[in-house]
């Protein structure tokens, strides 16, 4: 054993301590800014690449960034964004008007295959580039009228335009590099980089080390020098380095241990706020008899959504009966199915609500054919086994709902756990009865959740189509007029989560995430969970040791 | 002769080895670039699938994965396609595509090597005394005592002890990190939590092993020749005891070099055990069949020098 010890010596080297330390989840499957999907992923390209706008670290939407202003046409179809002069890459070669012209291009070509480039649909000539429709380039709407001044015209108004510029996806890349060493253009050393930080060492499942730019143009209020991301799967050991005080910052809900979520939001270093994400289960309408509304309403009217953030997922969540989470850009979501329960104060109106919505799910179920379940065929629900992290929320959501359809409905739902990857291609080759749905938004607005049910949708998988959506959907995309525009929408999601219902909505989603208060500061609450790293700073004054450990360490479980 | 002719057999088993890994993650339903969204277009999924050949058939993308693709160029002629196997090139990991597989090898191997390669030493050196000790004292409270031990590290799983060890260790006495990779202190829980199994086996081995070697007849031949008792038990009946333990340690140290998942994952330990498990959930097709060749190649290469050592731990075994 002495021998095995006085082995483990060499092969051991150590770099001193970064600044900031963030445990920062699953290892990044790439940081090239245009085709991640991953938000570690997209943690660090943020840090290291910027666009013409960034996220405000208290609001998360875009406020100046690579453009110090801009202005819109009359129409709101036209950007005009004007570029700070002191713009530069890290090596210090300058950034212009054409290096966004084309980085933008290069996002864009389906030759680049970015998961993202929907982004694009909103540029003028993007979605025929995107689609493959033509490929010259040259006509997606970006040219750049002088180097420091780069026009952008847009399809529809786009109120959230700025919030998108800040995107990944739209993030300014160095054209040199990227010619030279193609795909694997991140690798280069140095890497050219137009963000915060710059790459110092990248060791895969181990961490990301990222070191200040100095040319950035707001270099002056990046607070930390050396930040390390670490990257792993296990929220266990995140949770222990961050009660030894190795790891400063846990910045997402997915590192923190899920089965330890009630009892670590009471803790005054945790810290849980609204997120715009919504837990939901979608049907198959185009299997019998979820093709029927009657059917689908009754199912949606019956589940407990209460039960479910009280019982099972314990961190604040709020049950929601609509897709979209209220907030977003100033979006009031319509009332969906099991509205009335959501709305009462006390256990006694919530229980007499919920009694009423069980007799007019049962009424619904008689109509289209099934009075008590009887002659209702078997099905199943699938969900993507283990999921939810050490709770499996997702199987006990499952079970909650299966014993509610039972009671309520006499009807018979088999769990169906299937793994990630089986989970992920039966639900677009629409091999499912009733299936777990979840949506994260990627900006401010209610269309990053409405677009996804569009006929044409990618991420629809419920086989439903309706060109009424369809209309309302496209017709607010074309009104300048913001409240008429969010009207439309409503309009729209009611039809979605009411009338129709192939999907039925659960619960809305909170962020988490730890770090001390009083030795940190810059770190944010907002809707889309954006924590610029650079906006981060050590406290003045505060603690010099990490006071993690002070109040409870829980016992670590496996 | 044996084993040069071992040897030889070694490439083509290799081979079916990593063959029908190639064939087995294509086979499982989804695909590396299957996502909880959709991509943009299907334009982005073709240029995908085109970009690391998966709109190839099967056998094209195992020519491709060889080495033996040959392509068409512009010009009529025919060029054999660049990397594959015969050129020791293994391809980009589908899954992380800024790394090749070998790349990730090459930095996660050392260290699960390094732990691994601890941890088997720490099995073997709770393992064997336990054992011995155990055999010796056959029957008495020592042996049950011993036994017991072994039974219990053998029986309760890593995703407990090193928890365990890290809240009583670590969190409470703070004599150790609780994960991380870098110095030596870094490595005592795991080499331990991952040892301590193993040595429980060993243990067991140990003692069946003397317990046999005790009552077969050189032993008896020794004692009544009147070599002293810790003679007999160390020259005559410890190299014939040992007989188990030396056959498991080929497979024991191949799952152990090649990393833990288990205990990579409680320690936050950069090795290359998380990638043998999460590759194969992601359809990271190049990375699965890397891996599969490391592992297949060590657990070949180890079981030829188990052969080998028996030949010299026990003169009636002879490799002709």
């Amino acid at each position: 054993m002495l021998v095995a010890l006085l082995l483990l010596a060499p092969g051991c080297s150590r770099a001193p301590r970064a600044d900031l330390v963030i445990y920062n989840g699953p290892e990044a499957e790439t940081i090239d800014p245009h085709v991640l999907t991953g938000q570690p992923d997209g943690r660090i390209a943020g840090a290291l690449f910027e666009g013409l706008t960034r996220f405000d670290p208290h609001t998360g939407r875009g406020v100046p960034g690579l453009a110090h202003s801009w202005e819109i046409s009359s129409d709101g179809l036209r950007y005009t964004f004007h570029l700070r002069t002191n713009a530069a890459f890290s090596t210090g070669k300058p950034i212009r008007a054409d290096d966004f012209v084309w980085s933008w291009r290069r996002a864009a070509d389906p030759v680049t295959a970015a998961d993202y480039s929907g982004f694009f649909f909103y540029v003028k000539g993007g979605q025929a580039i995107a689609t493959g429709a033509t490929n010259r380039l040259e006509e997606l709407g970006i040219r750049a009228v002088d180097p420091w001044t780069v026009e952008v015209t847009l399809v529809n108004p786009t109120p959230f335009f700025p919030d998108l510029c800040a995107m990944r996806i739209m993030a300014v890349i160095p054209r040199a590099t990227v010619e030279q060493f193609g795909d694997q253009w991140v690798r280069a050393d140095p890497l050219p980089c137009s963000g915060p930080y710059q790459l110092e060492s990248w060791r895969p499942n181990d961490r990301v080390r990222l070191k200040a730019n100095p040319h950035y143009w707001d270099a002056s209020s990046v607070g930390c020098a050396r930040v390390d991301l670490l990257s792993g799967d296990s929220p266990t050991a995140a949770l222990n380095l961050y009660l030894t005080g190795d790891v400063d910052f846990l910045i997402d809900k997915v590192v923190i241990p899920s089965e330890l979520g009630d009892v670590l939001v009471r803790r005054p270093d945790f810290h849980s706020y609204a997120y715009l994400g919504t837990y939901f289960f979608r049907f198959n309408v185009t299997r019998k008899p979820f093709d029927d509304a009657r059917v689908r309403r009754a199912i949606g009217l019956v589940v407990d959504r209460r039960r479910i953030v009280e019982r099972i997922t314990r961190m604040g969540e709020q049950p929601a009966s609509a897709l979209t989470p209220p907030g977003a850009g100033g979006y009031t979501p319509p009332e969906g199915l099991g509205h009335r329960a959501l709305r009462a104060t006390n256990a006694a109106d919530y229980a007499a609500a919920m009694r009423a919505a069980v007799l007019e799910a049962q009424r619904l179920l008689a109509e289209a054919g099934y009075p008590e379940g009887k002659g209702f065929p078997p099905f199943s629900y699938m969900f993507n086994a283990g999921g939810g992290g050490g709770a499996r929320q997702h199987e006990n959501i499952g079970v909650e709902m299966q014993s509610g359809l039972r009671e309520h409905l006499g009807l018979h739902m088999e769990l169906r756990p299937v793994e990630w990857k089986t989970y992920l291609s039966e639900l677009s080759q629409l091999n499912f009865d009733l299936a777990r749905g979840s949506w994260i938004g990627d900006y401010q607005d209610p269309t990053t959740f409405l677009d996804c049910f569009l006929s044409a949708s990618g991420n629809n998988r419920t086989g439903w189509r309706s060109t009424r959506y369809d209309t309302l959907l496209s017709d607010a995309a074309a009104e300048p007029e913001s409240q008429k525009r969010m009207e439309l929408l409503r309009e729209a999601e009611a039809i979605l989560t009411k009338e129709e219902a192939p999907i039925v909505a659960i619960y809305t989603y909170v962020g988490l995430f730890a770090y001390d208060p009083d030795r940190w500061e810059g770190i944010y609450k907002n809707l889309t969970g954006e924590h610029p790293i650079w906006a981060i700073r050590r406290r003045e004054g505060g603690p010099t040791r990490s006071r993690n450990t002070a109040e409870i360490a829980p016992a670590p479980a496996p | 002769m044996y084993f040069l002719r071992r040897l030889l057999f070694l490439l083509p088993l290799t081979l079916l080895i990593i063959t029908l890994a190639f064939f087995l993650v294509r086979i499982a339903p989804g695909g590396p670039f299957d996502r909880e969204r959709s991509p943009a277009s299907p334009a982005v999924e073709r240029a995908l699938a085109e970009r690391y050949h998966l709109n190839e058939s099967l056998l094209s993308q195992y020519l491709r994965f060889l080495g033996l693709k040959w392509e068409r160029q512009p010009d009529g002629s025919w060029k054999r396609a660049s990397g594959g196997l015969i050129t020791g090139d293994l391809g980009l990991s589908l899954k992380y595509r800024n790394h090749s597989v070998s790349d990730i090898i090459r930095q996660g191997l050392p260290v699960s090597l390094a732990l691994g390669g601890t941890a088997f030493l720490f099995a073997l050196g709770f393992g064997i005394p336990m054992g011995f000790y155990t055999a010796v004292r056959r029957g008495q409270t020592g042996d049950w005592m011993g036994s017991l031990v072994a039974l219990v590290v053998l029986c309760v799983p890593g995703f407990v002890i090193g928890p365990v060890l890290i809240l009583l260790l670590a969190l409470k006495a703070g004599w150790f990190p609780v994960g991380l990779w870098g110095t030596a202190s870094h490595g005592v829980l795991p080499m331990a939590t991952l040892g301590l199994y193993f040595g429980g086996r060993v243990a067991r081995l140990t003692r069946e092993g003397m317990g046999q070697a005790l009552q077969s007849e050189f032993v008896r031949t020794a004692q009544a020749k009147g070599v002293s008792a810790a003679g007999v038990l160390l020259r005559h009946a410890l190299p014939l005891g040992l007989m188990p333990v030396v056959s498991y340690s080929g497979p024991m140290l191949a799952d152990l070099l090649t990393g833990s998942f288990v205990v990579e994952n409680i320690f936050q330990i950069p090795g290359i055990g998380v990638f043998m498990v999460n590759s194969s959930l992601s359809r990271d097709y190049t990375m699965v069949v890397g891996l599969v060749l490391l592992y297949a190649l060590l657990l070949l290469l180890l079981n030829l020098g188990v052969d080998l050592a028996y030949s010299l731990l026990d003169p009636r075994v002879r490799h002709e």
